[in-house]
C-alpha cells in the first residue's frame, strides 16, 4: 500500500507538470493474487504488483492522455507532458463542457482486512479442500481463487480529490468427471464471508446430477435461470444500452423509450455502486461519487447511466459510470442489481410443467442491438423439468434470445440474490425462451 | 535489462528454485480513436515490469512486480518462490519441461516506417480524411476510426542458459460506419471488424490498407444495409470472406488445438476441446481440401515472433493435414506428456501474466480455386463477410456468427445485400462440407488482436492466413432478428 498521502502527492505532481487548461491524474495501484488449479492440482499460481498512472490534459476542447506505470515524480511529470503535447495536436471536440469539479463521496465499505491478508498458502489450502470433497463426489476440480488489494486516487485541476483503497476476490470451481461438470462461485469484496466447501459441495452436487445427460430438441422452453445466468444476461443487456453513448448515438434499446413500458411489471432494474451488496466503490474513474440510478421500473424505461461528457451533451450531471479516461465505451453500469421476488427455488420448479433448468451461460455475444437478441450456450449443469420436477440432465444447448422478451415474460422470481461477476441478481423463471441448436 | 532478468534467474535458483525464466518486457503503445470529425482518444502509453516463473519443489510459481530495481526483483523472485511451495502441497510432485537447447539471439520484426516516427497530426489527419469521407454519405450516423502503434522489447534469460532479446513493431487499425433507424443498427468496417487488420509491420502497412479509398463504400453498405432484406432462414451454400474466415479457423481450430485446454487446464474458465489426443491422426475434421497449420515465421504476421515465452523457436506446426486432425498448439511441458518437443506456442500478453499456450498464427492453406469461381459454381447460397458476432460452446464444436453483410447468390451471381446474417454449425461437419479453397492469389494474413483466455484474463494477439472458402449445407439465418 503506497497509502493516500503518497498517492495524491504523485497525482499533485502530475497536474502540476501537465501545461494546459485542465488536467485529470488517476493513480491505480494493484496487488493481485491467483491461484488457478486444473484436474484437483494447482497448476498456475500468480501475483502481480503494479502501479499504473494516467494522465488527461485538456487544451480548450482538445484532449490528450497517456499513461504510464512508475510511480516517480519524475516519470508522473513525464507522463502528464506527453498527455499535454497530445492534446496540442488533437481535434476538437466540440461536445466537451469541462471536466468534474470536486463533489464529497458517499462513504462505502471497499476494502477487506481478510481478503489483503489472503496467502498463497491460504488459498492453497482452500482449494485442497475443495479437492477433496471433488473427490469424494468421485470428480476433479477446477478453478480459480483470486485475490486482489487496490488503491484508487483521482486528482484534477479542479480541485477534485478522490482515494480509497478496495479489495475484491472470487473463487469459482467446476467439478467434473467424464461425464458430467458443476459450477459454483462466489465474488465479493470479503474474503471472510467466503466458504469455499459450500461452493464445492453446490459444483459436485451439480456434476452428480448431470451424470448420463441426454440431448432434448431446440424449440421454446420454459426456463428457468439461476443467478448465475441472470447476471449473464443483465451484462449483455447493460452494454448493449444502459449506458449513454450508446442512448445518444440511437444505439440502444431505450431510445426513444423512456416513459414506455419495455418488460414486465414485475422487473425493476438498476445501478448502485454504494450497495455493500456489489463491490462497492464511493466514486467513478473521474472521481464522481456513484449514484444510484433506476433504469428500469416496473418494467418502465426510466434512464441511463453517464460519464461527465456525455452528460455535458445533455446538460445533465454525470451519474458517476465514467470508465477510465480516454475509453470508447462511454459510461456503463458496472454495479447492476434486478429486483429479487418471494418465490424459493423449489416452487419455481414445482410450478414449471416442462422447462430447463440452466446454471449458466457460455460465450454468451450479442446478436441484434436493438430487438436485445443475444446467443450463447448452456454450461456446467443443464436439467429437464417435468411435471414440476427436475427430472433429468440434459445436454448443453444453444439459445438465441431478445433479453427484453424475456424480461416481458418472467413468472416467477426468486426472493434471494447472488452477486455475480457483473451483476447482483435473484433467479428468473421465464414462460418461453429459445434454444436454437 | 540483461542483467535484470539474469539476476532475477540467480536469486531465484538462490531462493530453491531448481528452474526459472525472467522476462522484461518494455512497451509503448499509441492509440488514435475518431469519431465523427473528432479525436475520441488519442493515448501514448508506457509500460514495463518484469514476470518470473518458475519451479521449485516440484510446482510452479509466477511473479511479477512494474519496477525493476534490484531489491524488487529479488522481493519478486522470492514471492515465486513461495507460491510455488504453496503449489506443491497440491501438485503432481513434478514438472518435466521438454529438452530445449538453450539460445542466445537477437530478433527484431522487420518494418519500413516507425511509426514512432512520424508525427501523431500525420496519423490523425490520415483517420481524419476517412472520417470525412464516410460522413459525406447520407444517412450515416457515426463515423469511426482507429490506429494502434506498439513497440515492444523482451528480454527473456532462463536458468538453462537462454539469453534472447527481441524487438517488434506492431501497426493496425481500421474505419467502422454506423447507421441506425426503423429499429435497426447497421455497422460496416474496412478491413475488418473488431480491432480491424494488425501486423508486426510499420506505418507502411497502414498506409497500404488506404482507409481513404474504402470509406465511401464502407458508409454506403451500412447505411444500405437498414433497408436491406433480413437473412433467410435456410440450409445453403456459405462463402465466406477472408477476415470472416480468420475468425471461424480461430474460433473452431486454433483454440481446440490448444494442448493445455485439451489437458483440461482451461476447463473452469473458456472450456476443454473435442480434439483429444485419443483422436490425434484420426479423427476426420474437414475435407480432404483443408490443411490448417501453425506457423510462427511469416514474415510480419501478427503471431509472429523469433522465440516464444520458453525460448522456443517459431516453428510451423501441422494440425489438420488432408482434412486429417494431425497435430496441436503446444508448450514445453504439455509436448512432453505426449513425448513430442515444443511446437513453440507459450506466449505472455505481458509481463505481468504467465505464459500459456496461444495461437501463433493458425492458417488454412490456400486451395486452387477463385472467389470468383466460387460464386460463378454456386447455384444457390450467400457470400457472407465481416465478423458482427461470435459464440462457441466449451468444447469447440457448436458454434454461431453473425456476419456485418451477406450478398444473395443465384445461379452464379451475386445479388442483394442482406442485413443480419447469421450461421451456425458443428466444427468437423462444417469443415466437412469445405469444397473449395481460394488460391494463392487471395490468401492473406489476418492480424487480430483480442483473443482472450487464461486467468487472469491475458487479451493476446495473433494471426490467421486465409483465402475465401466455401462451405456447402449451411444452416443460416438463425435468430437474428425477429418480428
Amino acid at each position: 500500500m503506497l497509502g493516500e498521502a503518497i498517492c495524491l502527492e504523485l497525482l499533485e505532481a502530475a497536474l502540476a507538470a501537465c501545461e494546459c487548461d485542465q488536467a485529470e491524474a488517476i493513480l491505480y495501484s494493484t496487488n493481485s493474487s491467483l491461484t488457478r488449479f486444473a484436474d484437483s492440482v494447482i497448476h498456475q499460481n500468480v501475483a502481480e504488483r503494479e502501479v499504473m498512472i494516467s494522465i488527461r490534459a485538456v487544451l480548450g476542447k482538445r484532449i490528450g492522455c497517456a499513461r504510464g506505470n512508475q510511480p516517480t515524480k519524475d516519470e508522473v511529470q513525464s507522463v502528464a507532458r506527453r498527455a499535454a503535447d497530445l492534446a496540442r495536436v488533437s481535434a476538437e471536440d466540440e461536445h466537451f463542457v469541462s471536466l468534474p469539479g470536486p463533489q464529497p463521496l458517499p462513504e462505502v465499505p471497499t476494502y477487506s482486512d481478510a481478503t489483503a491478508a489472503s496467502t498463497p498458502e491460504s488459498r492453497a489450502k482452500a482449494v485442497a479442500n475443495i479437492a477433496a470433497i471433488a473427490e469424494k463426489h468421485g470428480g476433479r476440480a477446477s478453478g480459480s481463487f483470486a485475490a486482489d488489494s487496490a488503491e484508487i486516487a483521482v486528482a484534477n485541476s479542479l480541485g477534485l480529490r478522490a482515494y480509497f483503497p478496495a479489495t475484491d476476490a472470487s473463487l469459482i470451481t467446476v467439478i467434473a468427471d467424464d461425464d458430467s461438470s458443476g459450477y459454483a462461485e462466489w465474488r465479493g469484496t470479503d474474503l471472510s464471508r467466503l466458504d469455499p466447501e459450500a461452493l464445492a459441495h453446490t459444483a459436485a452436487r451439480k456434476c452428480v446430477d448431470g451424470r448420463g445427460a441426454e440431448a432434448v430438441p431446440p424449440g421454446q422452453y420454459t426456463v428457468i435461470l439461476e443467478p448465475l445466468a441472470v447476471g449473464d444476461m443483465l451484462f449483455m443487456l447493460g452494454y448493449m444500452g444502459f449506458g449513454a453513448t450508446a442512448f445518444q448515438e440511437g444505439r440502444s434499446f431505450m431510445c426513444d423509450r423512456i416513459g414506455e413500458k419495455i418488460a414486465g411489471d414485475n422487473i425493476t432494474i438498476w445501478d448502485d455502486a454504494t450497495d455493500p451488496c456489489q463491490r462497492a466503490v464511493p466514486c467513478d474513474w473521474e472521481g464522481v461519487p456513484k449514484r444510484k440510478t433506476v433504469l428500469i421500473e416496473s418494467g418502465v424505461a426510466r434512464s441511463v447511466v453517464y460519464d461527465s461528457y456525455t452528460a455535458g451533451k445533455e446538460g445533465k450531471q454525470s451519474t458517476g459510470h465514467a470508465l477510465p479516461a480516454p475509453n470508447t465505451l462511454g459510461p456503463l453500469p458496472t454495479h447492476l442489481f434486478l429486483a429479487a421476488g418471494d418465490a424459493a427455488p423449489e416452487d419455481m420448479v414445482a410450478n414449471t410443467n416442462r422447462g430447463i433448468l440452466v446454471t449458466r451461460f457460455h460465450y454468451t455475444n450479442i446478436i441484434h442491438e436493438k430487438q436485445t437478441i443475444f446467443t450463447g450456450m448452456t454450461r456446467d449443469g443443464t436439467f429437464l423439468i417435468e411435471d414440476g420436477k427436475v427430472t433429468k440432465p440434459v445436454k448443453n444447448l444453444r439459445f438465441t434470445q431478445s433479453i427484453v422478451d424475456a424480461l416481458s415474460n418472467v413468472e416467477m422470481i426468486g426472493r434471494g440474490a447472488q452477486l455475480t461477476e457483473y451483476a447482483y441478481v435473484p433467479a428468473l423463471k421465464i414462460a418461453s425462451f429459445s434454444f436454437t441448436s | 535489462m540483461k542483467e535484470v532478468v539474469n539476476r532475477a534467474v540467480q536469486r531465484a535458483a538462490t531462493a530453491g528454485a531448481t528452474y526459472a525464466d525472467a522476462r522484461v518486457i518494455i512497451t509503448r503503445h499509441q492509440s488514435i480513436n475518431t469519431k465523427n470529425g473528432t479525436a475520441e482518444a488519442l493515448t501514448d502509453a508506457t509500460n514495463q515490469g518484469i514476470g518470473i516463473r518458475l519451479i521449485a519443489d516440484g510446482a510452479w510459481g509466477f511473479a511479477s512486480t512494474s519496477s525493476t530495481a534490484p531489491a524488487d526483483v529479488d522481493d519478486t523472485a522470492d514471492l515465486a518462490v513461495r507460491i510455488a511451495r504453496a503449489s506443491a502441497t497440491l501438485s503432481t510432485g513434478h514438472v518435466e519441461l521438454g529438452p530445449q537447447e538453450p539460445v542466445q539471439a537477437e530478433w527484431s520484426s522487420q518494418y519500413e516506417v516507425d511509426p514512432f516516427s512520424l508525427p501523431l497530426e500525420k496519423k490523425l489527419a490520415f483517420l481524419l480524411e476517412a472520417d470525412k469521407i464516410m460522413r459525406e454519405v447520407p444517412g450515416l450516423d457515426v463515423a469511426t476510426g482507429e490506429l494502434n502503434f506498439v513497440r515492444e522489447e523482451k528480454w527473456f534469460a532462463s536458468s538453462e542458459g537462454a539469453e534472447i532479446v527481441q524487438t517488434r513493431i506492431q501497426s493496425g487499425g481500421s474505419i467502422e460506419a454506423l447507421a441506425q433507424g426503423n429499429g435497426e443498427v447497421q455497422r460496416r468496417s474496412y478491413p475488418s471488424s473488431l480491432d480491424g487488420d494488425n501486423a508486426n509491420r510499420g506505418f507502411e502497412f497502414v498506409e497500404r490498407m488506404n482507409l481513404p479509398a474504402n470509406a465511401r463504400r464502407t458508409a454506403e453498405e451500412a447505411v444500405a444495409l437498414l433497408t436491406a432484406d433480413p437473412c433467410p432462414s435456410k440450409t445453403t451454400t456459405l462463402i465466406l470472406e477472408g477476415s470472416q474466415l480468420a475468425l471461424q479457423v480461430h474460433e473452431s481450430c486454433g483454440h481446440p488445438t490448444e494442448l493445455d485446454r485439451v489437458f483440461g487446464t482451461e476447463r473452469s474458465y473458456a472450456g476443454t476441446s473435442f480434439l483429444t489426443t485419443d483422436k490425434l491422426g484420426d479423427l476426420r475434421y474437414g475435407s480432404d481440401l483443408v490443411d490448417l497449420y501453425a506457423d510462427a515465421t511469416i514474415p510480419g504476421a501478427m503471431g509472429s515472433f523469433g522465440y516464444d515465452d520458453e525460448g522456443v523457436p517459431a516453428q510451423r506446426v501441422d494440425l489438420v493435414k488432408q482434412g486429417i486432425f494431425s497435430g496441436y498448439l503446444s508448450s514445453r511441458e504439455t509436448a512432453a506428456r505426449l513425448g513430442l518437443k515444443s511446437g513453440g506456442a507459450m506466449r505472455a500478453s505481458g509481463w505481468n501474466r504467465l505464459p500459456i499456450i496461444r495461437m501463433t498464427n493458425i492458417n488454412l492453406a490456400p486451395g486452387r480455386s477463385s472467389l470468383e469461381q466460387m460464386i460463378r459454381e454456386t447455384d444457390d447460397g450467400i457470400y457472407a463477410a465481416t465478423t458482427k458476432s461470435w459464440s462457441i460452446d466449451d468444447l469447440r464444436m457448436n458454434f454461431q456468427f453473425a456476419t456485418e453483410i451477406a450478398w444473395e447468390i443465384k445461379s452464379g451471381q451475386l445479388g442483394r445485400i442482406f442485413r443480419n446474417t447469421t450461421y451456425q454449425g458443428i466444427t468437423p461437419e462444417f469443415w466437412g462440407n469445405c469444397d473449395a479453397i481460394a488460391s494463392q492469389d487471395e490468401w492473406r494474413p489476418w492480424g487480430l488482436l483480442s483473443c482472450g483466455k487464461g486467468e487472469p484474463v491475458q487479451i493476446m494477439w495473433v494471426g490467421h492466413g486465409v483465402a475465401p472458402a466455401r462451405f456447402r449445407s449451411v444452416r443460416i439465418g438463425v435468430g437474428g432478428e425477429s418480428g
